[in-house]
């Protein structure tokens, strides 16, 4: 019976109490994770007050508008969950390499672990980095001041921050789903799975999916509504053109995914039958819809990456890209032939072979566009002056391992031969292999690169590259034996196995998570290191890559308006053209007053009262249900009624800041390509192409 | 080479090591592939280290062209590569996807069984020779085999990886899976698609034997007992295969062998999920409430309900 205070929360519902009872091996690795959530509530909170932090951190940080450190709230939440996804993942690594007939783990562990896991990977690691990088250089390279909405952006943050907080307690109160990240029915519905952690999958993955919808259209009317005059669509950068498929992909498939949510809940909580079994339900309704949203999704988090990677093989060849016509093309092309692929994940649900077929097809189309920017970025490092920094070794990686997922990709078009490997080992294989290095060494590369911008220092070179050896070796090493498992017959998601070949495999995979959690950690020292170094690293005069896109344009950190003087592009590579022509620096005639919206606590509040609800909606407690819904609703009103006062900075307060800067880059000597990654590199460049044209003059 | 690694990574009753046609040509369909796609990715494995190699900045004497950003012929090659590559794909696609259609029916006279996926088992009902096994597939050498699949629970996917593909099999409804059996001897097979608990431990075996010896443990078992609605019940209830046989009593090392005492049973439990009645859990075959007493099976329906359309 539910109980009207607590619902069914009871004593034993809090992990610590049921692994206290019952002390077993997975009760107590469940309790000793489930124990940071408390010692961390504590902790934190504890160690602000003491340090004084709080104060900036809620007037600076929880309450700013600024979309920069929006973005870096979002790549925060993803790296804290990238903790929780990376030893998950080496859990079920380490457990496969003992499961010959059975294994450390029991079943039901293990069916919750790689459901948390996938679920955190793609929704609170991918997508908040994809998210937050996006949110970073946008409008810096659009050349604009913010992003159009910027009370909507701080709102979506919150609410994927309260879906990443419903799974990350999950661990704690209750349990989670076991049905996997795709969660099909009817195995998730009320009969075969009662309890909480299906609830809890579907407000996870439904608030931070709203959020993810309010990015979408944020960003999209950003960038068609904010480019810097002269601006053109052909001339953004690539990362811009990727960003703008993205922003469209999300506005049009993440309401599928709430779609599938909310149904999916009716039939849950309420006792529809979108996807029973009995009275005309129908599961094959819900892995439609779920992947009309999966497989755009793949792209959202891919294309990005692919932006990143073009500003890295131009920027650090010291060359223009090869073939942007070619690639925007490209890029548009994946955008629209994702929508039509979505059947190749169910090949096997018994529909003709002309609809298999057409599909099959299909997805093999998009191998075209894709082949042509692995093409375009060779031909752009072809002929240049290749700087083996972190952002190029992780492009490195990414060109050699991504095209063996796309291989593997190829493959699995294949309907005759995915009747053989789907729902196998090589299926986790391939997505890996398309996930990390296409996506995370994307988003990582991506983050070496514009860190300076946004903190105003480099990461350090040295533990860089260490780190992104590791990643390389580590995938390597994790994901091509578990090819050869699911060739051998090994099953996705088995706890166990019954055949001795596997083991070998398994064994070596277990030795490449373990080499994963390395690089995960040499990330995280890469970041501290920097911090103590933060002095010798600072680039405050802006360029420290010798870099082409307007983002440079502005000072390391930009001010918070970023752009004291909205730039005049005139072309492609805006800020290039200016290192070229000597006026990247020159002096500004006029200033104008800069209107800032105001900060606010708007999305802190509505993060706090969407939680609320999630939770009370997982637990069936109605009185907090409805506290958390009305708080939702009151807010946005609440806020509406508020005067809204915006910022005024007047032009002599920026012109004094802006002149400081301009005047210090034009006092200064730059360094050259050999001093990059030096003490002596401020920020400001002496362009690779620039000095050899002077020496080939000089001669 | 691609031939040579796949015979060394080769275990027993897997896609790697077919012992019926049709998982030989989906092998082989897996060689081809990856061959012809050499033709677009080989050059980019290639040129990769070559380029970073040569292009490093430290090499002066490299060539450096810092304006270049197209060039027609080198366009008209990068998109031309691919989509040669890809048209080549996409008509074997359409070829093989038709030819190797898991619905296409391949000989006129086949053995038809009817498979019923429970949590955690299979069960395997021979309408024709009134006999039903667990876990246990028996088919005649060389012979076309027709499986209709089904589950009582939520949804599995039925593969024999040596053998064919998997189908998907979903409760209320039907799928096909044709393929041709091989030579004598043993192989396994398994659902594919998670369901729970005892996912891992739903494998079978799949005996191929000599046209006699078909005949013979066809015979065999019109002596064991029934399958009716009774035991059909019990053994819907959810449990691995050793669970199951130490519910029911009997040593874990025997087989589940029937006679088909209910001949109409797998339209009948298609028809579960027909009735117009909302399904109580107790009633749900799979769930943990589930209770045999509680779930009577509706009488058979006349028509198999949501046939899929082209078979």
């Amino acid at each position: 019976m539910t109980d009207s205070l607590c619902g069914n929360l009871t004593w034993d519902s809090i992990m610590l109490v049921k692994a206290w009872k019952d002390p077993n091996v997975n009760n107590l690795i469940t309790a000793g994770a489930a124990a940071m959530i408390p010692v961390g509530a504590l902790m934190v909170p504890l160690l602000l007050l003491w340090t004084g932090w709080w104060r900036p951190l809620f007037r600076d940080w929880l309450a700013s508008v600024d979309h920069k450190k929006i973005g870096v709230l979002y790549i925060a939440l993803a790296v804290v969950m990238l903790f929780r996804g990376v030893v998950e993942g080496t859990l079920m690594r380490l457990h496969h390499a003992t499961a010959l007939h059975g294994g450390v783990l029991s079943p039901d562990h293990f069916n919750q672990l790689f459901t948390t896991h996938g679920t955190t990977m793609i929704f609170f690691v991918a997508m908040p980095l994809i998210t937050g990088l996006m949110n970073v250089v946008i409008p810096l390279q659009l050349g604009a001041r913010d992003v159009a909405y910027p009370r909507l952006n701080q709102i979506g943050f919150w609410l994927t921050a309260s879906g990443g907080f419903l799974i990350t307690i999950s661990l704690l109160i209750g349990q989670f789903a076991t049905g996997g990240w795709s969660a099909y029915p009817a195995y998730t519905g009320s009969i075969f799975s009662p309890g909480v952690g299906v609830d809890y999958w579907l407000l996870s993955v439904g608030l931070s999916g709203i959020g993810s919808t309010l990015s979408g259209v944020n960003f999209a009317v950003t960038l068609y509504k904010l480019r810097a005059p002269g601006m053109t669509f052909m001339r953004m950068p690539l990362f811009l053109w990727t960003s703008l498929c993205v922003s469209i992909l999300l506005v049009l498939i993440m309401p599928p995914l709430t779609v599938a949510c909310i149904t999916l809940g009716l039939d849950r909580y309420l006792g529809f039958h979108f996807y029973t079994n009995d009275l005309g339900g129908n599961l094959m309704n819900f892995i439609n819809l779920f992947w009309m949203f999966g497989h755009p999704e793949v792209y959202i988090l891919a294309l990005p990456a692919y932006g990143v990677m073009s500003e890295v093989a131009s920027t650090f060849s010291a060359k223009r890209l090869y073939g942007y016509p070619s690639i925007v093309v490209a890029t548009m092309c994946i955008a629209v032939l994702s929508f039509l692929v979505w059947l190749h994940h169910f090949f096997t649900m018994g529909q003709s072979a002309l609809v298999n077929a057409v599909f099959g097809i299909a997805t093999l189309i998009i191998a075209i566009p894709t082949g042509m920017k692995v093409y375009d970025w060779l031909a752009t490092l072809w002929r240049g002056r290749i700087r083996f920094t972190t952002p190029m070794i992780y492009l490195c990686g990414f060109l050699v391992l991504f095209v063996i997922g796309g291989l593997t990709g190829i493959i699995l078009a294949n309907p005759t031969i995915d009747f053989q490997v789907h729902n196998s080992l090589f299926l986790v294989a391939h997505f890996h292999n398309v996930i990390i290095p296409g996506v995370v060494f994307g988003m990582l590369a991506g983050l070496h690169y514009w860190f300076p911008k946004v903190f105003g220092f480099r990461l350090l070179e040295s533990w860089g590259r260490t780190t992104a050896w590791l990643w390389i070796v580590g995938f390597s090493v994790t994901f091509f034996p578990l090819y050869v498992a699911g060739l051998m017959g090994m099953r996705r998601r088995a706890v166990d196995y019954a055949d001795p070949a596997i083991q070998p495999y398994m064994i070596v995979a277990a030795i490449g998570s373990l080499i994963l959690c390395l690089a995960f950690l040499a990330l995280l020292g890469t970041i501290l290191r920097s911090i103590l170094l933060r002095k010798q690293l600072a680039v405050p005069l802006g360029d420290p890559w010798d870099a082409r896109t307007l983002e440079w344009a502005t000072p390391c950190p930009p001010p918070e308006y970023n752009f004291a003087v909205l730039p005049e592009v005139t072309a492609r590579d805006a800020f290039w053209e200016a290192k070229e022509n000597g006026t990247a620096y020159a002096p500004v005639e006029k200033y104008e007053d800069i209107h800032l919206p105001p900060p606010t606590y708007y999305g802190l509040w509505i993060g706090a009262f969407a939680s609320v609800l999630g939770f009370a909606v997982v637990w069936h407690i109605g009185w907090l249900s409805l506290l958390g819904l009305l708080g939702s609703i009151a807010v946005p009103i609440a806020y509406a009624l508020l005067p809204y006062r915006e910022i005024i900075l007047p032009a002599a307060e920026v012109q004094k800041q802006d002149e400081a800067w301009r005047c210090a880059a034009r006092e200064t000597d730059g360094v050259t390509r050999d001093e990059e990654a030096h003490a002596t590199n401020r920020g400001l460049a002496k362009p690779d192409e620039l000095e050899i044209e002077f020496a080939a003059a000089e001669r | 080479m691609f031939v040579s690694v796949f015979h060394l990574l080769a275990t027993a009753g897997n896609y790697l090591e077919p012992v019926g046609p049709i998982a030989g040509t989906e092998r082989a369909h897996l060689i081809k592939v990856i061959w012809v796609s050499m033709i677009a990715i080989g050059p980019a494995l290639l040129a990769t280290p070559l380029i970073l190699w040569r292009y490093r900045r430290s090499n002066a004497r490299a060539a450096y062209t810092p304006k270049w950003e197209g060039n027609r012929l080198l366009e008209i090659i990068m998109w031309g590569v691919p989509i040669a590559v890809v048209t080549w794909l996409s008509l074997h696609i359409w070829k093989s996807t038709h030819q190797l259609d898991p619905y296409r029916p391949l000989a006129e006279e086949a053995i038809t069984v009817q498979v019923v996926g429970l949590d955690w088992k299979w069960l395997f009902l021979y309408p024709d020779q009134g006999v039903a096994l667990v876990d246990e597939l028996i088919v005649p050498e060389g012979q076309a085999v027709h499986l209709i699949l089904t589950t009582d629970t939520v949804m599995q996917s039925l593969q024999i990886p040596a053998l064919a593909g998997q189908m998907y099999a979903m409760p209320g409804m039907t799928t096909h899976q044709w393929f041709f059996a091989g030579l004598p001897g043993e192989t396994r097979g398994f659902n594919a698609q998670f369901t729970g608990l005892g996912f891992s431990k739903q494998e079978f075996v799949v005996k191929t034997v000599t046209q006699a010896g078909f005949e013979e443990a066809m015979a065999s078992m019109q002596s064991a007992p029934p399958l009716d609605e009774a035991t059909y019940s019990k053994l819907a209830e959810r449990g691995t295969p050793t669970e199951t046989k130490l519910a029911l009593g009997i040593s874990t090392d025997a087989t589940l062998r029937f006679r088909l005492a209910e001949p109409q049973l797998f339209a009948r439990v298609l028809g579960r999920y027909h009735t117009g009645q909302p399904l109580a859990s107790e009633a749900q075959p799979g769930s943990a409430d589930y209770r045999a007493e509680a779930a009577a099976l509706p009488a058979a329906m006349n028509t198999m309900p949501m046939h899929h359309h082209h078979d």
